[in-house]
């Protein structure tokens, strides 16, 4: 296909890597009315069978039973108003998780719409470079693996796949929400379409690699929807705790009835279920299956699908991120940088012979070499087709070179650009000598880090053959802006990083050090990378990765945390255990940090929950005992209005904090990446200390309210 | 010399004597737990007991091992009370009853030494000797083969044996308790105490009574009574008789050994999972936990007495021996609580409410600071693994302690291990108090009535042995329900530290990194104090609030 004449580095808006100053991971804000509209789904959660998967809030339905039994047996004014607030404690905790599952619904729902029965235009026979391919009409859902499809300005793209033809603008805001158009090309490491986003400007041919019915956005849509949500290991592990201290309370509290009895203070099914209820870690256990869902969610958002919670999890483990050198810490890919002429060759001729050369090349480092000669020496980027006689040689893995056959007036003339030992060889083999200074000049290039591309040129004249060497390309990598202070961040939270390249290990050196990367692998064979994830393994490492090439798919697999670029193969994708809509491999650092948000705000409401038990006895121990020991009221610092005020009040606090906090769980709590010890500190003062004092200001105001409740004291 | 004076001192020479051992014992009891070689004696000891010194054993059989010697111990302790009127060295003594048999027998095999007998009344030579004395070594040196076994789960990787068993405890007793219960048993008697194969005495008093004085082996048994965390006197006032502790110096003597090894401990663990700093942090947060506790019923003992006679003699020194004083008696009272010793010096009962109540939540809070030998550092490691999986969810990674994960199984041994005591307790003094009959056995009424009763089932769970006195636990109920309560206090919690042991020691450690929650610093010792106070100390605030705190707040 043509040239492409891309000035900027070809970086699409979606991938746009997040500017290094923004820290905080957040998502999107709680809207009041989804409390309302998840309300249903929160009553339904009430089922017995549905409430015992979670011990804590079990307890509580359990409790707001024998309540409201015990106040249909003696009626007052206390028990109504407990048992009222004990039911809304439960339907608060199931409407936690209702607002979280339906955010999913939502965007599933969304998604859905974008699965219109679109009509497919298929190509039949279609070859590469082939005039006009007859056209034929089909249903999407009729389209199989390996067909070609055309689509057009204005068109949906109807299945997954590869661009085979041509460069268009694509608006994929229908799966990634992004409402920027992304360029999707053939070749290159952006070629991969997806189905139901909208072609905005040219024409692709797309090569479909999806079976009908497990396209991206189908498994997109049972993702988001959380059908087959599990219990992380993680969550288990804390539900145990959690589960274990709800006994203890249980115990706690039925042993004080005789207790209570002998002290002569026996006290009502009522205020003993209060006092459980307010005891056990509730806010916790109302909000833990809300964390975890938004925290898919938030991946979801930006544009992740894990493919498990456990994934989720252990992205905040991790201890090793490798990262591809490749768009990760370098833009996009090498571009030219200079033209280094050998010998009496002008610095006009060679940018001529390298433009000539790399017009058939598709890669970004070929068609950064078309560019750099345009901006800098005027050279027009010629389309295939304008050079008449000419057969383009494209760059191939096998070949590592790029070039052109041109006839001129009876001459041949050949021209090769590409690796140094492959163009030389074809020198040698043309019957040319590379002169002693090429070697030097190649080296130079190697040893600061750049890469340097040879061009060759043999001219067949009257039989006789000359091949020379007419120069030297040095393609440069460019490392993204901010990406140091990225990896000083990532190395104060522990984490250390490994840049992955197929380069020398001196070009490899070079740019590790210009990027600040604690590590690298040079010449990284797929071989090489998995050892190394292996070996990190077995000093009891979590390793991350990103990877799009079938070469990477082991290794994807065999990492903790395998990020596959939804432009990769389809290979890639199945291996790893999540998916970069983006196909931003920057954004690996960011699943990272979702993963340690996640775990902090659990712990920080478990915290949260647990300090908050203090306040709670200062207001319910006095006001069940200070009856029949008067010395107790010295307990009642809070100077709580009565007995029955102070215990409602403390139920009425446990019930509305659960709300309070469900915006906190959805969102994540506040995290900015820096050492254990500093992230510790802060959530200490905020979450334990905060949870420590705030139910004495909370307790106290509620009373101030409760207290005027007719016949309730 | 002012009382406020000599007590400051005794607490510096105390804590001085305490710093200068942290290191030497510590470590030794390292070496003692990990060297490769066998002493000839041992040697001769396994081959005896057809052990094989060489071989770990996986952690299940760790713990038949404990659970065998342990039983094996109970009914040879039992057969011994019940026949003693037949075998020699009885004094006369007839045999023990079934049901107080059973209760002494599980006491001195959990290291315990709930005593519902008088030991000069009621046991001859031979069971002071042959019986008892042989489990206040053996029963403490249980307890750290056990926290030997959990320490080896942290530093061993993929592997789930733990040690030997037989290894662990022929070593403690031969190269760690029976040396030092020596030199300190001819220290103690160098200072007064008694040490004697006489019977009783009988003598007339000055003013014409009769009075009969029971000689017998005092001092042997005094240092391993301390040294090992057990408690149970020869003579029923214990620690306060002044055959078994004449004066303020061998008072300071006995609260030095009754912390020593588990105050040490910490090193040993610092030093067997190579980084000293760990053992410095458990150690801060026990320090921390004694030093207030010693501090809160100081406090109350010299100060918020109500009495003439308090107001008189400048204290509450109802109940306290004089020659030792408030100083002598609140240090005692609050390291006997704090460790699993349960020796006594003066009469908790006695104390002002908050001081006594002070000593009963010391006991509530798992004895852990620095608790029983080897079962305070495991309990106070189960709370550090607590605290890890909490605040190492706020740093944001899987928890870890030591480069081992926290997951489901782990927290589930530990959660388990936290939920034994608590519900022994609270079920224990919920059933007798609901019961009239036993409600009956206390001395006192009213929230002081309570008091006694929870303590009685704290003392009990705990594996204490200290008793407020007051009530009367005689009683073929009492005996059974604390035998039981005691049974289940000790082997319980060791059956989830074992499995844990296994659990850790199968994986593969994470390497720590700037991710990784630090768990030598000071705010990790803070946070692990606030833990032990908030989540142990919250489970009986409502139990505390209806005795101590009722009857100490005005």
């Amino acid at each position: 296909m043509s040239s492409v004449t891309t000035l900027e580095p070809p970086v699409s808006p979606g991938a746009t890597p997040e500017p290094p100053e923004r820290h905080r991971v957040s998502g999107g804000m709680l809207d009041p009315k989804q409390l309302l509209v998840s309300l249903p789904d929160a009553c339904r959660k009430l089922d017995p069978r549905t409430m015992v998967r979670n011990p804590v809030m079990f307890v509580v339905e359990v409790g707001s039973v024998l309540t409201t039994l015990s106040a249909i047996k003696d009626p007052s004014v206390f028990a109504w108003v407990i048992a009222v607030w004990l039911w809304l404690t439960v339907i608060f905790a199931n409407l936690s998780e209702a607002v979280a599952e339906g955010r999913g619904k939502a965007q599933a729902e969304t998604l859905r719409r974008t699965k219109t029965d679109t009509v497919a235009r298929r190509l039949v026979d279609w070859r590469h470079g082939a005039a006009n391919p007859r056209e034929e009409s089909a249903p999407a859902a009729e389209l199989r693996l390996g067909d070609h499809v055309v689509v057009e300005a204005g068109q949906i793209i109807p299945g997954d796949g590869d661009v085979v033809e041509g460069v268009a603008s694509v608006d994929e805001s229908a799966i990634t929400g992004e409402s920027a158009p992304v360029i999707r090309e053939s070749g290159g490491d952006r070629s991969a379409v997806t189905g139901g986003t909208t072609v905005l400007s040219d024409r692709i041919v797309v090569k479909i690699t999806s079976k009908p019915g497990e396209t991206f956005i189908d498994r997109m849509i049972a993702l988001v929807e959380g059908a087959a949500r599990q219990k992380t290991p993680n969550e288990i592990a804390l539900n145990i705790l959690l589960a274990s201290m709800t006994i203890i309370f249980m115990l706690a509290v039925v042993t004080l009835q005789p207790f209570a009895i002998y002290a002569g203070a026996e006290q009502t099914i009522v205020v003993l279920v209060a006092l459980l209820v307010a005891l056990i870690p509730t806010t916790i256990g109302a909000l833990l299956s809300a964390i975890g869902i938004a925290g898919m969610d938030r991946l979801v958002q930006r544009n992740v699908l894990a493919m498990s919670g456990r994934a989720v999890e252990a992205a905040g483990d991790v201890n090793t991120l490798l990262l591809d050198k490749t768009g990760t810490i370098t833009l996009g890919n090498r571009q030219a940088a200079e033209f280094v002429p050998a010998g009496k060759v002008t610095i006009e001729e060679l940018a001529d012979a390298a433009q000539l050369s790399s017009l058939a090349d598709e890669t970004p480092e070929g068609r950064s070499i078309v560019v750099l000669a345009k901006e800098r020496y005027a050279l027009r980027g010629r389309a295939e087709g304008e050079l008449r006689g000419a057969q383009f040689v494209p760059f191939t893995a096998q070949t590592r070179m790029s070039g052109v056959d041109l006839v001129e007036d009876g001459d041949q003339r050949s021209l090769r650009k590409g690796a140094a030992t492959a163009v030389m060889q074809w020198i040698r083999e043309n019957g040319g000598h590379p002169t002693e200074e090429i070697g030097p000049m190649v080296d130079a290039i190697a040893g600061a880090g750049g890469t340097p591309l040879v061009v060759g040129e043999v001219v067949e004249r009257e039989g006789t053959k000359v091949a020379t060497v007419l120069g030297v390309i040095n393609l440069k990598d460019v490392v993204k802006a901010g990406m140091r202070e990225r990896f000083d961040e990532l190395r104060r939270m522990g984490i250390r990083t490994v840049m992955i390249t197929g380069d020398n290990p001196m070009t490899a050196k070079a740019i590790a050090d210009e990027a600040g990367v604690d590590d690298f692998l040079a010449e990284a064979t797929p071989e090489d990378k998995m050892a190394l994830i292996r070996r990190e393994q077995e000093g009891g490492k979590l390793v991350a990765m990103t990877g799009d090439g079938t070469n990477d798919a082991p290794a994807l697999a065999q990492a903790d945390v395998g990020v596959a670029m939804n432009t990769g193969t389809s290979a890639a994708k199945e291996a790893g255990n999540m998916v970069d809509l983006d196909s931003n491999p920057t954004k690996l650092i960011e699943i990272v940090e979702i993963g340690k948000q996640l775990l902090i705000t659990r712990g920080a409401l478990t915290t949260f929950s647990i300090a908050n038990d203090v306040a709670k006895y200062f207001a319910i121990i006095p006001a069940m005992f200070a009856g029949v020991y008067p010395g107790l009221h010295h307990l009642n610092i809070m100077g709580l209005h009565s007995p029955t005020s102070a215990i409602t009040s403390a139920i009425i606090f446990n019930a509305l904090i659960i709300v309070a906090l469900i915006p906190l769980a959805l969102r994540g709590v506040r995290y900015k990446p820096s050492s254990a010890s500093a992230l510790l500190s802060r959530n200490i003062w905020v979450y334990g200390l905060g949870g420590l004092v705030l139910p004495f200001a909370g307790i106290k105001l509620i009373d101030l309210v409760v207290q005027f409740i007719p016949g309730l004291n | 010399m002012n009382d406020t004076l000599a007590g400051w001192l005794q607490i510096l020479a105390l804590l001085a004597v305490l710093a200068l051992s942290y290191r030497p014992l510590g470590d030794y009891m390292a070496h003692i737990l990990t060297s490769p070689r066998h002493w000839k004696v041992e040697k001769f000891l396994y081959r005896a007991g057809g052990v094989d010194g060489d071989a770990d054993q996986r952690w299940p059989v760790y713990l038949r091992s404990v659970l065998a010697f342990s039983a094996m111990s109970v009914l040879f302790l039992y057969g011994l009370q019940r026949l003693q009127n037949h075998l020699p060295l009885a004094e006369g003594m007839a045999a023990v009853n079934p049901a107080t048999s059973f209760n002494t027998a599980v006491s001195f095999v959990t290291n315990t030494n709930w005593q519902s007998y008088s030991g000069e009344s009621t046991m001859g030579h031979l069971v002071q000797m042959a019986g008892l004395a042989v489990q206040n070594f053996v029963s403490a040196a249980v307890g750290i083969a056990v926290v030997a076994a959990l320490i080896r789960g942290f530093t061993r990787r993929r592997t789930d044996r733990v040690g030997n068993f037989w290894v662990d405890l022929t070593r403690i007793v031969l190269r760690l308790l029976l040396p030092m219960a020596f030199v300190f048993a001819i220290i103690l008697v160098a200072c007064g105490a008694i040490q004697n194969f006489h019977g009783v005495h009988s003598i007339s008093t000055i003013v014409g009574d009769h009075q009969s004085i029971t000689g017998g082996p005092v001092a042997s048994q005094e240092t391993i009574k301390e040294l090992g965390t057990n408690g149970g006197g020869f003579y029923n006032a214990n620690s306060a008789h002044p055959f078994e502790n004449p004066n303020a110096f061998t008072n300071i003597v006995e609260i030095y050994l009754l912390l020593v090894i588990s105050a040490c401990l910490p090193r040993t663990f610092g030093t067997m999972v190579g980084d000293k700093r760990q053992g410095y942090a458990i150690l801060a947060v026990m320090a921390l936990i004694w030093a207030a506790s010693v501090a809160i019923i100081t406090v109350n003992e010299l100060h918020s007495y109500h009495s003439a006679a308090g107001h008189a003699a400048g204290g509450m020194l109802e109940g306290k021996e004089q020659r030792i004083g408030v100083w002598g008696s609140a240090l005692f009272a609050a390291s006997t609580t704090l460790t699993s010793t349960g020796a006594v010096n003066s009469f908790h009962d006695s104390f002002t409410p908050l001081g006594g109540g002070t000593t009963i939540f010391n006991m509530m809070l798992g004895e852990i600071a620095p608790g029983g030998t080897g079962s305070g550092l495991y309990g106070m490691l189960i709370l550090a693994i607590i605290t890890v999986f909490v605040a190492g969810l706020m740093v944001g990674r899987t928890p870890e302690y030591l480069g081992k994960k926290l997951g489901g199984r782990e927290m589930k041994f530990a959660s388990l291990y936290i939920l034994t005591t608590p519900a022994v307790v609270l079920v224990g003094a919920g059933i007798a108090m609901a019961l009239p009959g036993e409600r009956a056995n206390m001395l006192n009424t009213g929230a002081h009535g309570f008091s006694e009763v929870l303590y009685a089932f704290t003392s009990a769970a705990n594996n204490n042995g200290s008793a407020f006195a007051g009530i009367t636990v005689t009683s073929n109920w009492w005996n059974t329900a604390l035998g039981l309560a005691m049974l289940i206090g000790r082997f319980l919690p060791m059956v989830f530290i074992l499995a844990l042991a296994g659990s850790l020691g199968k994986q593969q450690p994470v390497p720590a990194t700037a991710g990784t929650l630090p768990t030598h610093r000071p705010q990790f010792v803070g946070l692990l104090t606030a833990v032990v106070i908030i989540v142990v100390g919250l489970t009986y605030f409502p139990a505390l609030a209806l005795g101590p705190l009722a009857e100490g707040l005005h």
